[in-house]
């Protein structure tokens, strides 16, 4: 299966916009499977280096995790004051404790202006944005969290340890 | 299992513990048959998981999505309700397995459904039908493209 909507400019890159390598993952912010696959990506980019840029995409499953959309939302709602990766680690660190007042304490810990942030979590583009990128994951054939892309064709290995590294490093040498 | 054009045979299940569905009771709206072997069982809920969250790009497509297994009611009422599944269970338990049979999707060998997917049009036929591997979550986007065809052949 096919990335169907292509990494553009509403996307948030780690790493080098011309990197050889593009990791997309679809992720739910209260997916226990995400929080563990969470510093196995982290040590991934460190060990890739510039080779790679990463993309998040949001795929929360609400009716089973009701806090991963707003989560998802506050994410979207930092990267308007450019802290956008601050505040999806930050999240993923404190996946256990995602409530609306928590939320706020994260955007306060990564120095958010926060009359901002508790503005633009309620715009409705930045939801659009979240269901969009659900849409756009589903119709790419993903059906659970974490689902990775690699330069645009689905990943369907073992993203356990470092399998994910290994197979990258042999697949890009 | 079915092909595709071919008159999707008619049935009656508890959805409930005391309620029955009967698909023909559903004309004029789509109906997804979502096959699948166990309740509780990994790959299960994630598809089911996933469906719950399609729901409403399934309502706009005027399609209404039906699990099926050969649970019984009360196991599918405890499930539903652990899971927060908005959509029908239906319980093909008795006799056990008749409808997946209907459909040539009965796995014999191990007494459960196959994991299979059928889109029915307006009119009860068979638009698109999918078998995929027992392990393997065959996600939504099938039966999206399934619901776009029939709604561009409809405009033609």
């Amino acid at each position: 299966m096919a990335l169907r909507t292509p990494v553009n400019e509403t996307d948030y890159l780690f790493g080098p916009t011309q990197a050889p390598i593009e990791l997309v993952e679809y992720g739910d912010y209260q997916c226990p499977y995400c929080g563990k696959a969470y510093p196995i990506v982290k040590g991934l980019l460190q060990q890739v280096g510039d080779q790679l840029k990463f993309v998040f995409r949001n795929f929360p499953l609400s009716k089973i995790h009701p806090q991963a959309r707003m989560a998802a939302i506050a994410a979207e709602a930092a990267g308007l004051q450019h802290k956008y990766w601050e505040m999806h680690d930050v999240i993923y660190e404190n996946q256990k404790r995602l409530h609306h007042t928590a939320l706020l304490e994260y955007a306060a810990s990564i120095g958010l202006q926060m009359d901002q942030f508790t503005a633009d979590m309620e715009r409705e583009d930045l939801a659009a944005k979240v269901d969009g990128h659900f849409y756009s994951g589903m119709r790419s054939g993903v059906s659970a969290t974490p689902t990775f892309f690699i330069n645009g064709e689905k990943y369907t290995g073992s993203w356990e340890n470092d399998d994910l590294l290994k197979y990258i490093k042999s697949t890009f040498p | 299992m079915l092909l595709t054009q071919s008159q999707a045979p008619d049935f009656e299940l508890y959805a409930t513990p005391d309620q029955k569905l009967k698909l023909s009771s559903l004309q004029g709206k789509r109906v997804i048959l979502a096959f699948y072997p166990a309740d509780w069982s990994p790959v299960c809920s994630d598809q089911m998981a996933l469906y719950n969250e399609m729901l409403d790009y399934f309502h706009k497509a005027n399609a209404q999505l039906l699990g099926i297994s050969v649970d019984g009611k009360w196991c599918h009422m405890s499930f539903s309700a652990d899971r927060k599944l908005h959509f029908p269970l239906l319980a093909d338990f008795e006799p056990k397995g008749a409808v997946a049979k209907a459909y040539g999707v009965y796995n014999e060998e191990i007494g459960e459904c196959k994991r299979a997917l059928f889109v029915i049009d307006e009119n009860g036929t068979i638009a698109w039908s999918y078998l995929s591997p027992v392990g393997v979550n065959p996600g939504a986007d099938g039966i999206m493209d399934a619901l776009e065809e029939m709604d561009k052949n409809k405009k033609v």
